[in-house]
C-alpha cells in the first residue's frame, strides 16, 4: 500500500538522521523525514477520480462533497512546507558556522559538550 | 464586561507576534528603545495574563474564542480554529508572562555582551508567541504550527553567542527538535486520517466513540515521544544539559523555566488528559517516565562542576516530579503536580538568572573557580539562596509544600515506592545545591574575585523579583488562594475529556 511506502521513507530518513555522520546527511535525512510525512499528508486528503474542491455553483452540494478531495490537508501541507523551510535555512546556517569553527563537517570531531 | 474576555485571547498571541517583527527593525539603530519597548510588551503580557486568570475564576467555565467567528459546517465537523482558555491554559500563561518579564528585565544589562540586541528581542518575542499560542490553541495541527513556532526560535536563541560550544549544542537541540516534531506532526496526520477531525474536543469525542485502534495507539505513542523529547523526560533527554546551558542567561532561564512546561509537558497532559482521556495504563506510562527522569537528572547533576549545566540536570529531575505527580491522576495528584510545576518555573528561572549574573562578572561557570562571592555580590548570592532552598524543598519556601504535596499525593495513592523515591531525590537535590552554596558564594574569597562588583540594579530588581515570588507562592497552598489558581486548572484536566468537550461544543449547541 502506498502509506506504508511513505512510512517507509519516513524510517529511511529516520536511519539517516541516527547513523550518518557528516552534517550536511544528517540535514538531508531531516529532509527526507519531512517529505514522507507531508507525501502521507497529501494522500490522505486523496480521492480516486477527486476534483478540484472549489465550490460549483452548477453542481449540486451533495455531489460536490462526495466528489472533491478533501482541501484541509492541503492547506495543513503548505503550513508545514513552510515550516519545513525555515527550519532547514536554520540548520544549514548553523552546520556552515559550525565549518567555520570546526573546519569539519564530521560530528565525531564536533565534540566539546560531554558530561 | 467579564464575559467578554474571550475576545482578549488573540492579544495574548498578537502583542508578542507583532514586536517580533517590530523589535529587529528598531534594535538596529536605538537600543535602549528596543530594550524600553520589550519589557513594556512582557509587563503588558503579565497585565493581561493576571486580567485572564481572574475572569477565569470569575466566569468559572472556559472562554472559547473561534477565528474569524468560523464554527462549524453542515457536516458536523468543526474547520475553524479555536483558542481555549481553561483553568489550566490561565496558569500556564500567567507563568509565561511572568518568567519573560524577569528575562527581558535581566537582558536588558545583561545582553550588552552580546551584538544584535534587535534579533534577540524579535526571537524572545517569538517564542513567547509560539508557548501563549500552544497553551491557548484547542485544535492539534495548530498545536503542532505554534510548537515549531517556539522551538525554531529556541534553536536559533542557543546559538545566539555563535562560539563552538553554543553552535555544537544547538545543532543536537536542533536535529533532536526537529525528529521530535516531525513525530509529533506524524501523529497528527494520523489521527485526521482516522478521525477526520482536528479540533481536539471533536477529536477526543470521535476517539472515544470507537474501540481503540491500532492507529490511534500509533497516533499517541508518536505524540508521547515527540512531545517527551520537548519535555526532556529520561530516554529523551540528551540534548538539555547540552543546549540551556549554552544559551544566554535569560534564555536559559526561559528554557528550563518555562518553554519545556509550555511545550512539552503540557501539551503531553493536553493530549493524555483532554483528548485520548486518562487510563491508568497512561498514568503508569507518566509515573514511570517521572521517576526515572526524577532519579537519572539527580543522580546526573551531583558530579557537575559547571554551574548551569548542573541546573539543567535538575531541571529534568524536577520536570519528572510534575510528571509523576500528574501521572497519579487523583485529584491530589494533579494539583500537586502542577503546583510544583508552577514553582519550578519561578524557581529554576531565578537561578538560571543568578548563575548569569555571576558569569557576568566572573567570566566563569566553573564552581570551583568561586567561591566567596557572598561578600561581593550580596542580593545576587541571597537570591540564589532563596531559589537554592526552593529547590531542595526548605520550608517555607514554595518547593517544599510542592513536595510534600506530591509525596502525599503517592501515599495516598498508595504508591509507596514512588514516595520513597521522591524523598531520596528531595535529599540529593539538597546535597546538590549545598554544594553549589559552599563554592560559589560561601567560603573564602578568593584573590581574583577581590574587586568585582556587584550585577547593575536592573539584573538585582529581576532577581528580587523572582526570589519575592518564591515565597509568595507558597501562599497557595492556603485553600481559598489555591481555589482561585490552581483548582480551576486541576478541574480543567480532572474533568478530563467530557468537561473539556462540553465546555467547546456545547457552546456551540450542537453535539458535534
Amino acid at each position: 500500500m502506498v502509506y506504508t511506502l511513505c512510512l517507509l521513507l519516513f524510517m529511511i530518513g529516520l536511519y539517516g538522521v541516527l547513523t550518518q555522520k557528516n552534517l550536511i546527511k544528517i540535514i538531508i535525512g531531516l529532509g527526507i523525514m519531512e517529505y514522507a510525512v507531508n507525501m502521507l499528508l497529501i494522500m490522505v486528503g486523496y480521492r480516486h477520480d477527486g476534483i478540484v474542491p472549489i465550490l460549483d455553483r452548477a453542481m449540486p452540494l451533495d455531489e460536490f462533497l462526495a466528489r472533491a478531495v478533501d482541501p484541509l490537508p492541503q492547506a495543513m501541507v503548505l503550513t508545514a512546507i513552510v515550516i519545513n523551510v525555515a527550519v532547514l535555512a536554520l540548520s544549514i546556517a548553523i552546520a556552515m558556522r559550525l565549518y567555520q569553527k570546526y573546519g569539519t563537517y564530521d560530528i565525531t570531531e564536533i565534540r566539546q559538550l560531554r558530561g | 464586561m467579564m464575559n467578554q474576555m474571550h475576545f482578549l485571547l488573540p492579544l495574548a498571541i498578537a502583542i508578542p507576534l507583532g514586536m517580533g517583527f517590530i523589535l529587529p527593525l528598531l534594535g538596529r539603530k536605538f537600543t535602549r528603545l528596543a530594550d524600553v519597548l520589550a519589557n513594556l510588551t512582557t509587563a503588558s503580557l503579565v497585565v493581561l495574563s493576571v486580567l485572564l486568570l481572574i475572569s477565569n475564576v470569575q466566569l468559572g467555565k472556559p472562554a472559547v474564542y473561534w477565528f474569524g467567528g468560523w464554527q462549524i459546517t453542515a457536516s458536523g465537523t468543526i474547520f475553524g480554529i479555536n483558542l481555549v482558555l481553561d483553568g489550566l491554559s490561565a496558569l500556564m500563561i500567567t507563568l509565561v508572562a511572568v518568567v519573560s518579564f524577569a528575562a527581558t528585565l535581566f537582558s536588558s544589562r545583561y545582553m550588552d555582551q552580546y551584538t544584535a540586541r534587535g534579533k534577540y528581542y524579535g526571537l524572545f518575542m517569538l517564542m513567547i508567541t509560539g508557548m501563549n499560542g500552544c497553551i491557548l490553541t484547542g485544535d492539534v495541527f495548530n498545536l503542532y504550527v505554534f510548537l515549531e513556532i517556539a522551538a525554531v526560535s529556541s534553536y536559533a536563541l542557543v546559538a545566539f553567542g555563535c562560539e563552538r560550544d553554543e553552535l555544537e549544542a544547538a545543532f543536537k537541540y536542533l536535529i533532536l527538535g526537529c525528529v521530535a516534531s516531525t513525530f509529533v506532526l506524524l501523529g497528527v496526520v494520523l489521527l485526521y486520517a482516522q478521525f477526520g477531525a482536528l479540533n481536539m474536543a471533536q477529536l477526543g469525542q470521535r476517539i472515544a466513540s470507537v474501540e481503540p485502534t491500532r492507529g490511534s495507539i500509533l497516533a499517541l505513542l508518536l505524540l508521547l515521544s515527540g512531545l517527551g523529547v520537548k519535555a526532556a523526560l529520561v530516554p529523551f533527554h540528551a540534548w538539555l544539559p547540552d543546549a540551556h546551558p549554552s544559551a544566554p542567561a535569560p534564555i536559559s532561564a526561559m528554557l528550563s523555566g518555562v518553554l519545556i512546561k509550555a511545550i512539552g509537558v503540557y501539551a503531553i497532559i493536553r493530549v493524555i488528559f483532554n483528548v485520548y482521556g486518562f487510563t491508568d495504563q497512561l498514568g503508569m506510562t507518566l509515573m514511570i517516565l517521572g521517576t526515572l527522569s526524577m532519579v537519572v537528572g539527580v543522580v546526573l547533576a551531583l558530579n557537575q562542576w559547571d554551574f548551569k549545566r548542573l541546573l539543567a540536570y535538575h531541571s529534568i529531575s524536577q520536570i519528572g516530579y510534575v510528571v509523576l505527580a500528574i501521572g497519579l491522576g487523583t485529584p491530589l495528584g494533579i494539583l500537586a503536580g502542577l503546583f510544583h510545576l508552577a514553582n519550578h518555573a519561578i524557581f529554576k528561572s531565578l537561578l538560571f538568572l543568578s548563575a548569569g549574573a555571576v558569569q557576568y562578572r566572573t567570566g566563569t561557570r566553573q564552581l570551583d573557580e568561586m567561591g566567596g562571592l557572598a561578600q561581593r555580590m550580596p542580593s545576587t548570592s541571597r537570591s540564589c539562596l532563596v531559589a537554592s532552598m526552593s529547590i531542595a524543598g526548605v520550608p517555607p519556601f514554595n518547593g517544599f509544600f510542592s513536595k510534600l504535596l506530591i509525596i502525599i499525593a503517592c501515599v495516598q495513592a498508595g504508591r509507596w515506592g514512588f514516595a520513597i523515591w521522591a524523598v531520596i531525590v528531595s535529599i540529593l537535590t539538597m546535597a546538590s545545591f549545598m554544594k553549589v552554596q559552599k563554592y560559589a558564594f560561601y567560603g573564602k574569597l578568593k584573590e581574583k574575585w577581590a574587586q568585582i562588583r556587584e550585577v547593575p540594579l536592573v539584573m538585582r530588581y529581576s532577581m528580587i523579583l523572582l526570589a519575592v515570588l518564591c515565597l509568595a507562592m507558597s501562599l497557595l497552598i492556603v485553600p481559598g488562594i489555591s481555589a482561585a489558581v490552581l483548582e480551576p486548572a486541576r478541574d480543567a484536566l480532572h474533568q478530563g475529556v467530557k468537561g473539556y468537550q462540553e465546555a467547546i461544543l456545547v457552546l456551540l449547541g450542537s453535539g458535534g
